[in-house]
């Protein structure tokens, strides 16, 4: 696994003028003792104001979420919005939203990993922790969506007296096996690489802290075998788990392009839900990022660098999202079905045209004008402003395929439009476990894996080469 | 009926055309657009009582609609002739495959599409994927109003929230003329099953019986010039034929 010496973009300049190579978290070490005391110290120091947020988000859950859902369980699916012809509402728009959310995380992770992009180092965690806790409220949303939760057993394919099974033509079927295959598999992705940082924890805590990381670093002692046998197994996932990425985001499609339903049909939609996944994710990371700056030293860690690469990860994402929408709008168009042809009339001026133009205005027009500046790039709260707009396109993007496009269907006399009841605390509960789940995450392990950044370090070097510094990346194995 | 061991097949093993065992053909220059089927169906199968709010919200129960349509304003209207729709009991049915538990299967002994109310689990993929919409959904447990808790059908399962149900043909009554013709060691005479739309029908305008018997009035009504199968297009092999255009 060779790495070539890659000339950084200003690895050209000359030393004593443009940007100072030590600018890049790479280039930039420090002692390992002091880091790891820097992580240590952003999990163990907390301000009452992040106790006063967590335990209100605490309350939003207990209420919105555990009080609505059994208070929806008691009463039915009536509390919520869902009509004829809108059997689908905004349970399944959070559903697709937080698993294309969790997209990122093994985006990130994994295909940066495998490719070796050096920029990813400080974030994966923070992207693997989004692919796990997103895909429990993915889990979530789909739990409440269903009209008789407390069967949902009934779609695991478990031997019972009945001899029966779920029904494998299902496309709900294909989903929910492959939620539950990358829920389990990034759990253990997200495991992995975290047993080096839990084994640092371990050594420098005590109490009950000690007790917990010394169970969950599994006696991790950093010799040379055991890198060699982490280094294996996280190939392995990271290999393993890019597939399962983007066959999840596929199968999540086909549960709307299998139908048979105007606007749904559509044989693009499987890259389509990929690449949103992809758009809505990748800017769900840099909204994470700029609070994770916020935390005790880790201004150190996360750095402008990474939000301007992320930036320009996100503007050809962005581009590619623009090239699918247009690519499944203009066949669609251009089919011209009848119903298909009410249906884009009906997102366009339909009483919530306005959903449809605020998304490609959220998803298109502000990341393609913007993420072109690199100073836009490299200013954290702008980048933070500019992924919470994306996630809001991609949200709407969502709402514009489930409830919009379930409004029009080939029978007129049904047709109603859709209005939201419980589903919206609902969905704000899932929301504050989210970020709840984050707060309490970043207390229990570091957000950032200091081993790869260390490790990052030790590989990356400037050296002289008559009057200029060349950046260079040796061979780490 | 034989009894196989295999997953039941959700797709009947039909080719394009072949007629199924029921079906009904709705004569829709007869219908006057009364409702009397809505009423009927509603009491023969136990159907819940939504209430104004809901039904306004479009969460009608109903298994059977009346669907009519105008131009103009009021009283310069052009009225379309009432078109009763129910599930017309696809051979190709588009809920069957998406339904993740089977909940929503086809019958071979019938051929007609059933669901199974204590298999469903309120995914609502079935009533998406239908594409004439007749499928409801109980959104709530609604109580029925006072007197008439008394008149359930006996023979007809109440639900419950969060099931998806619809029309059956009146399967009760199909298997009572079946058990009735089995122990008199006959064949179904034609016009012994009469579901409760049809029985309720002033204009006659809703015929029902055996579509493999070609003698059956059904039959031949609907291989009159005149029928129409709805949305044919889509290719789900409906078992109700409209008659229009006399």
């Amino acid at each position: 696994m060779a790495v070539a010496a890659k000339p950084l973009p200003h690895a050209h300049t000359h030393a004593t003028e443009g940007p100072d190579p030590r600018e890049s978290l790479m280039f930039d070490p420090r002692p390992r003792s002091l880091m790891n005391a820097w992580a240590m110290e952003a999990m163990h120091e907390t301000s009452w104001k992040f106790w006063a947020v967590a335990a209100f988000l605490a309350l939003i859950v207990l209420v919105f979420l555990v009080g609505a859902w059994a208070w929806m369980i008691m009463e039915g699916l009536g509390l919520a919005g869902v009509n004829r012809p809108a059997f689908w509402g905004v349970f399944l728009v959070n559903t697709v939203f937080w698993i294309g959310i969790s997209h990122a995380g093994t985006f990130i992770s994994a295909i940066l990993r495998v490719l070796k992009v050096e920029f990813r180092r400080p974030f994966t965690r923070a992207a693997e922790l989004m692919t796990a806790f997103g895909l429990i409220q993915a889990g979530f949303s789909i739990l409440m969506h269903m009209g008789r939760v407390w069967l949902s057993y009934w779609l695991l394919p478990y031997p019972n007296q009945r001899q029966l099974w779920p029904n494998f033509h299902s496309p709900l079927t294909w989903d929910f096996l492959a939620i539950t295959t990358y829920l389990l598999s990034s759990l253990m992705y997200l495991y992995l690489p975290l047993i080096p940082d839990l084994a640092m924890a371990r050594d420098r805590s005590s109490g009950w802290r000690k007790r917990l990381y010394r169970i969950l670093a599994l006696g991790f002692r950093g010799t040379e075998g055991e890198w060699e046998h982490l280094r294996k197994a996280m190939t392995i996932f990271a290999f393993a788990i890019i597939p399962v990425m983007f066959s999840v985001h596929t199968i999540v499609s086909w549960d709307f392009a299998m139908a048979t339903r105007p606007g749904w049909s559509s044989t693009i939609f499987g890259p389509y839900f990929v690449i949103g996944a992809l758009h809505s994710g990748m800017a769900a990371v840099v909204v994470v990022l700029f609070f994770v700056r916020r935390m005790k030293h880790m201004k150190y860690f996360v750095r402008p660098e990474h939000f301007d690469a992320l930036g320009k990860l996100m503007l050809v994402i962005s581009m590619a999202w623009a090239y699918f929408f247009f690519n499944d709008y203009i066949v669609q168009w251009y089919g011209g079905d009848k119903w298909t042809r009410m249906l884009l009339e009906y997102h366009e001026n339909g009483p919530l045209g306005w959903m449809w133009m605020l998304m490609l205005i959220c998803n298109v027009a502000v990341p393609w004008l913007l993420l072109w500046n690199r100073r836009v790039r490299r200013t954290p709260w702008l980048m933070a402003i500019i992924g919470i707009l994306i996630n809001v396109g991609m949200w709407l993007e969502r709402y514009v395929i489930v409830p919009i496009s379930l409004t029009i269907n080939r029978m007129p006399f049904t047709w109603r439009q859709y209005v939201p009841g419980i589903e919206i605390p609902l969905g704000i509960g899932t929301l504050a476990l989210f970020i709840l789940l984050y707060m309490l995450a970043s207390r229990l392990i570091p957000l950032v894996p200091i081993w790869e950044v260390q490790e990052g370090q030790m590989v990356h070097s400037l050296e002289r080469v008559g009057k200029t510094y060349v950046p260079v990346v040796k061979e780490l194995e | 009926m034989e009894k196989t061991l295999t997953i039941p097949e959700y797709k009947a093993d039909w080719a394009e055309g072949e007629n199924g065992k029921w079906g009904m053909v709705i004569d829709m220059d007869l219908c006057t657009g009364c409702q009397a089927c809505v009423a009927a169906c509603a009491m023969e199968n136990n159907i819940s009582f939504v209430g104004e709010e809901d039904a306004g919200y479009g969460r009608t129960m109903h298994w059977i609609r009346i669907e009519r349509f105008w131009e103009g304003t009021y009283p310069e209207i052009r009225m379309t002739p009432y078109q009763p729709i129910l599930c017309q009991q696809c051979g190709h049915a588009p809920c069957e495959p998406v339904c993740p538990v089977f909940a929503s299967v086809h019958s071979q002994a019938e051929q007609i599409n059933l669901q199974v109310y204590n298999r469903c689990v309120g995914t609502r993929y079935c009533a998406n994927n239908c594409p004439y919409q007749v499928r409801v959904f109980n959104w709530r447990d609604w109580p029925r109003p006072a007197p008439l808790e008394n008149q359930l059908n006996p023979s007809v399962t109440v639900r419950r929230k969060g099931i998806m149900e619809k029309c059956t043909f009146c399967i009760q009554r199909i298997r009572q003329a079946e058990d009735v013709a089995k122990s008199e060691g006959r064949e179904i005479r034609d016009g012994e099953v009469v579901p409760a739309c049809a029985q309720a029908c002033p204009a006659d305008a809703i015929v029902f019986g055996r579509l493999d018997d070609p003698g059956s009035r059904v039959s031949q009504l609907a291989n009159s010039p005149r029928g129409k199968k709805l949305l044919e297009e889509l290719g789900t092999l409906p078992q109700v034929t409209y008659l229009l255009g006399g």
